[in-house]
């Protein structure tokens, strides 16, 4: 044991990306170093230009340490949108490879390409669909149902930075060492000591850790809150859906999480203290990993989908100026989704040789999913229908998820049969079909919910013009990337395959990397949209905080609304209470009584007990164990010490409330109500015209 | 739409020759059946998706804002009969499809044996990195990358993997099951007619995952028989020996044969009886750290 090694563990020379693109500058090697350039000059560049703005102070007092859910939603769509840069970008190289490849090496290596669709996968779930759900949820559920905050403030800081951590790390294996080739499930006995020594399947494992850890946490405080700090009156058959669907999306993370956590720690006990949980001898089944795998692996999706799903309830039902149709049949879906997901997850492997009457029951369990999906589809096509439909951009995204989620439904039957199954599993069919779920699913979702409630976070809205580029780009360049891997797949096309052999596949990968270059230039119209949005903030304000004349509580307060979000925490009488408030008058009126509101002070205990956890993990990888017992007592000692804390609240004095509210309802008083075919026009300051 | 467009715009490029690699044109009855399956099951699920691709742009276009004609009803949510449609006849296709569910997959179990007056050849299958090795116990001849039977008899296949979990697919012929170490698995398949196949292996296993596919030869029973002939003829003998430089990582440029088999090596192989030649290559790896 040398100086240097109790220092710096197995971290060597070699280890840096740069340094090896020095010995081996092939194409793959630059492309490599490319990236690690573009990680260390991007964080180079974000911390010059804060340094130049001197805005360090602003970010730490108004952001890292704030413990209020909509700064910490903010921060995880922040988040989330640095990682589905980077995670699109590696999926434009895949395709790009594919699309050359074909009888030749192509530009990235057998071991580099398998880095990308491992990271690609890692990230696109852990690091941009869950940090973008829980950063919707966290910023408007609260506003929904009349809470002032989550439950648990502090804790929600601790996910977020858990969730950061673990981005840290996905970027951090661009520029020291490697990630993994074991792809984003990671299966064993590929991702043991055995057959992959070095630190991949490490950085894998930990960071997945830190997600994990940190969604558990956010589920566990997000269905508190659902169950303890609704607004009086606000029954469960009161909750808007898109809360219902936090509900069962916390409780599907408090259940399925566990055992991902849990296979993880037992994969890095092989690795790291020579047990035999999952190794092919001495005992080892890799079957065990594959199953507490998917028993998280399938709920999982149903955590990307149902916020979505809520989502869409939301805005078609807004932008139709309607009622929901059939919410009581949309809960019940949406629980029996929930239910359900936990009886599936045998269809992801029906290959591995165990019975055929298994197969069938999981195979019908699957498809019994479709029932309740279909049931919520028809419920958003009912809500259209006898509405005043707005076709913009959410709803444009809305129409196209319905149009093209049905495809993947259909994708999805049949890969739930295990006979079809035996043929498409582990081809491009599974690809397209997961992609055909999650990218008009998932992310469409995210968009439409984006565009809905931006204004009311920001205070203005967000820009027509570039909304439908990005819409018909996402659209039209999934269809033009999957449909593709569909055919490629019939053809039995082994997924993650770095070379092809048969020319006749080239026009399929082509039209695929066209695809995949359109929704690059989607994510880049989203981006624009928000720079040409910002710059013309001055005529899309709307102050008054209504623009969309929508019906839940979180319309009810002014656009941004104040950091305790209600002046008075509101009654609800009845489903869509602030739809019903507006139209007997009682929408803009001042509080009887206004009271001190109590709220958790800034805190830097989240931080330091995400960034421990993280330096903990990162020593981990690198068998750097001071670093890794340093951050583990400055994690413990945060928390141990934070618990003895008295002094974390502060009150803002019920003059203040009164004063903030007087000015809003003022501002209201001034504003001119407008009809909803002025919505897109400078007219709209956020006052509604009741329309009946 | 675009699903046509692209079909329309390829088959002008190549032909939709790209299916013509896979299960949609097989050959044997396994793959048939498994192909009846897919385009009945998407047959009923077009059926069924149909009405949303149809109704969803059209109700939301007709009743857009610009339409004054269209009615307007704000507080209507629920109707009965709606509720009836969207739930009844979702489950009434759902029990549809499951009775055909169970009866396919019990049909085309891959363990269960495919009826046949001949009774079918064995060969037991072990994947290694990056090849698969098939062994034919009664003929006592083995080959590597090549996979040659005689058609319309059925083959029934044992599956093991001398190293990493891997997933054995014939995309024309019949598919997948996993092979896994300490483990078999088993597969059957019959080939109709002669001819020229191939098959890979579906779960990636490291650098030399894409070139682990081999060629599938279904041939007539009298030049099977000469061909066996001739194998057994070949000086190689697979033995632990061979099993273990066999087993080291590499990706071979053609197959090769062996002329006789030590008895008994697949259930060595089973049990890991037998040292594996990428332990002393991953040792190497692991001390390189990186």
């Amino acid at each position: 044991m040398t100086f240097w090694h109790i220092l710096l563990g197995r971290l060597t020379w070699t280890s840096i990306a740069f340094v090896r693109t020095w010995r081996d500058p092939t194409i793959s090697g630059i492309i490599g170093g490319g990236a690690a350039a573009v990680a260390v000059g991007g964080a180079v560049v974000v911390l010059a230009l804060l340094t130049y703005l001197r805005a360090w102070r602003y970010l730490w007092t108004e952001w890292m340490t704030s413990l209020d859910h909509k700064k910490i939603g903010i921060m995880y769509m922040v988040v989330a949108g640095v990682m589905l840069t980077r995670a699109l970008i590696e999926a434009v190289v895949m395709r790009t490879q594919q699309a050359i490849a074909i009888n030749n090496q192509g530009i990235v290596a057998p071991a580099h390409f398998a880095e990308l669709f491992t990271t690609h996968g890692t990230i696109m779930i852990f690091f941009v669909g869950m940090p973008l759900l829980i950063g919707l949820m966290n910023y408007v559920m609260p506003l929904q149902i009349g809470a002032r905050d989550v439950a648990f403030p502090y804790m929600n800081s601790i996910s977020l930075w858990l969730t950061i951590g673990g981005g840290i790390m996905l970027m951090a294996s661009l520029v020291i060492g490697k990630f993994s080739t074991g792809g984003w499930s990671g299966y064993p006995p590929y991702t043991e000591l055995a057959f992959n020594g070095g630190v991949g399947p490490d950085y894998w494992i930990w960071s997945v850790s830190l997600s994990s850890l940190g969604a558990l946490m956010t589920g566990i405080n997000f269905a508190v809150t659902v169950y303890k700090l609704r607004a009086p009156g606000m029954t469960w058959m009161r909750l808007p859906l898109f809360t219902w669907t936090t509900l069962c999306t916390s409780i599907l993370m408090i259940f399925a999480v566990p055992p991902l956590t849990i296979a993880t720690l037992l994969l890095a006990a092989d690795r790291y203290l020579g047990m035999h949980f999952f190794t092919n001898d001495l005992g080892g089944n890799m079957m065990n990993f594959v199953n507490l795998f998917w028993l998280f692996g399938h709920p999982e999706v149903y955590i990307l989908i149902l916020p979505p799903f809520g989502v869409y309830s939301e805005v078609v039902s807004a932008y139709s100026s309607k009622e929901l149709y059939g919410y009581t049949s949309l809960v019940i879906a949406t629980m029996a989704i929930a239910i359900l997901s936990f009886t599936v997850w045998l269809h992801h492997f029906f290959t591995m040789g165990q019975s055929a009457p298994i197969n069938a029951f999981f195979g019908i369990a699957t498809m019994l999913i479709g029932i309740p999906t279909g049931v919520k589809i028809y419920d958003w096509i009912w809500t259209m229908f006898w509405g005043e439909v707005r076709l913009n951009t959410a709803m444009l995204f809305s129409i196209g998820f319905m149009v093209t989620f049905v495809i993947g439904g259909m994708s999805g039957i049949i890969l739930a049969t295990p006979p079809v199954d035996y043929m498409v599993h582990n081809t491009l069919f599974l690809i397209a079909h997961f992609h055909n779920m999650l990218i008009p699913g998932m992310l469409f979702g995210v968009i439409a919910g984006y565009y809905y409630w931006f204004p009311k976070a920001f205070g203005f809205r967000l820009s027509e013009t570039w909304g439908r580029r990005a819409f018909y780009c996402w659209f039209f360049g999934f269809y033009l990337a999957f449909m593709p891997l569909y055919v490629m797949g019939l053809g039995g096309v082994a997924r993650r395959s770095q070379e092809l052999f048969d020319p006749a596949l080239r026009p399929w990968t082509l039209i695929a990397e066209f695809g995949a270059l359109l929704l690059l230039t989607g994510l880049a119209c989203i981006f624009i949209q928000l720079y040409v949005s910002i710059r013309e903030r001055h005529s899309t304000r709307v102050p008054v905080g209504d623009p969309w004349d929508a019906r839940g509580l979180e319309w009810s307060m002014s656009a941004p609304p104040p950091e305790y979000n209600f002046a008075t925490i509101p009654q609800v009488s009845r489903r869509d209470a602030f739809y019903w408030r507006k139209k007997y008058d009682g929408a803009y009126q001042p509080a009887d009584h206004y009271r001190d509101i109590e709220l958790p002070k800034n805190s830097m205990c989240g931080i330091l007990v995400g960034m421990g956890l993280t330096a903990c993990f990162f020593g981990f990888v690198w068998h750097i164990w001071w670093l890794a017992f340093l951050g583990f007592a400055i994690a413990l000692g945060t928390a141990i010490t934070r618990s003895f804390m008295r002094d974390v609240k502060r009150i803002i004095p019920a003059e203040e409330v009164a004063a903030h509210d007087r000015r809003w309802l003022d501002r209201a008083a001034a504003a001119r109500p407008i009809s909803r075919h002025l919505e897109l026009t400078p007219e709209n300051e956020g006052l509604a015209k009741w329309q009946g | 739409m675009t699903t046509v467009f692209i079909c329309i715009a390829a088959t002008s490029l190549s032909g939709c020759s790209v299916l013509r690699r896979g299960f949609l044109a097989p050959a044997g009855p396994i793959a048939h059946a498994e192909r009846h399956e897919f385009f009945f099951v998407g047959a009923v699920m077009l059926v069924v998706i149909g009405p949303v691709i149809l109704l969803a742009p059209l109700i939301a276009w007709h009743y857009r804002l610009a339409n004054t004609k269209s009615a307007f009803r704000p507080q209507w949510g629920f109707s009965w009969i709606l509720e009836g449609l969207i739930w009844v006849p979702p489950t009434l296709i759902v029990i549809f499809l499951a009775v055909f569910l169970v009866q396919r997959t019990e049909q085309l179990d891959p363990y269960r044996p495919i009826p046949s007056k001949l009774p079918p050849l064995q060969v037991d299958v072990v994947s290694l990195d990056w090849k698969w090795l098939f062994i034919y116990p009664t003929l006592h001849i083995a080959s590597v990358n090549q996979l040659i039977v005689p058609a319309d008899r059925p083959i029934q296949m044992h599956l093991t993997s001398g190293t990493v979990m891997q997933s054995l697919l014939m995309p024309r012929l019949a598919g997948q099951i996993y092979a896994m170490a300490g483990m078999e698995t088993q597969l059957h398949i019959l080939i109709s007619k002669p001819g020229n196949y191939w098959g890979e292996n579906a779960q990636y296993d490291g650098d030399g995952f894409v070139h682990q596919k081999f060629q599938v030869m279904g041939i007539t029973p009298q030049d099977f028989d000469r061909w066996v002939a001739h194998t057994q003829q070949t000086p190689k003998t697979l033995d632990s020996e061979a099993y273990t430089s066999l087993s080291r990582q590499s990706i071979l440029p053609q197959p090769i044969t062996f002329g006789n088999v030590e008895p008994g090596i697949f259930s060595k192989i089973v049990h890991q009886m037998i040292p594996l030649g990428y332990a002393a290559q991953h040792e190497k790896a692991k001390s390189n750290g990186g």
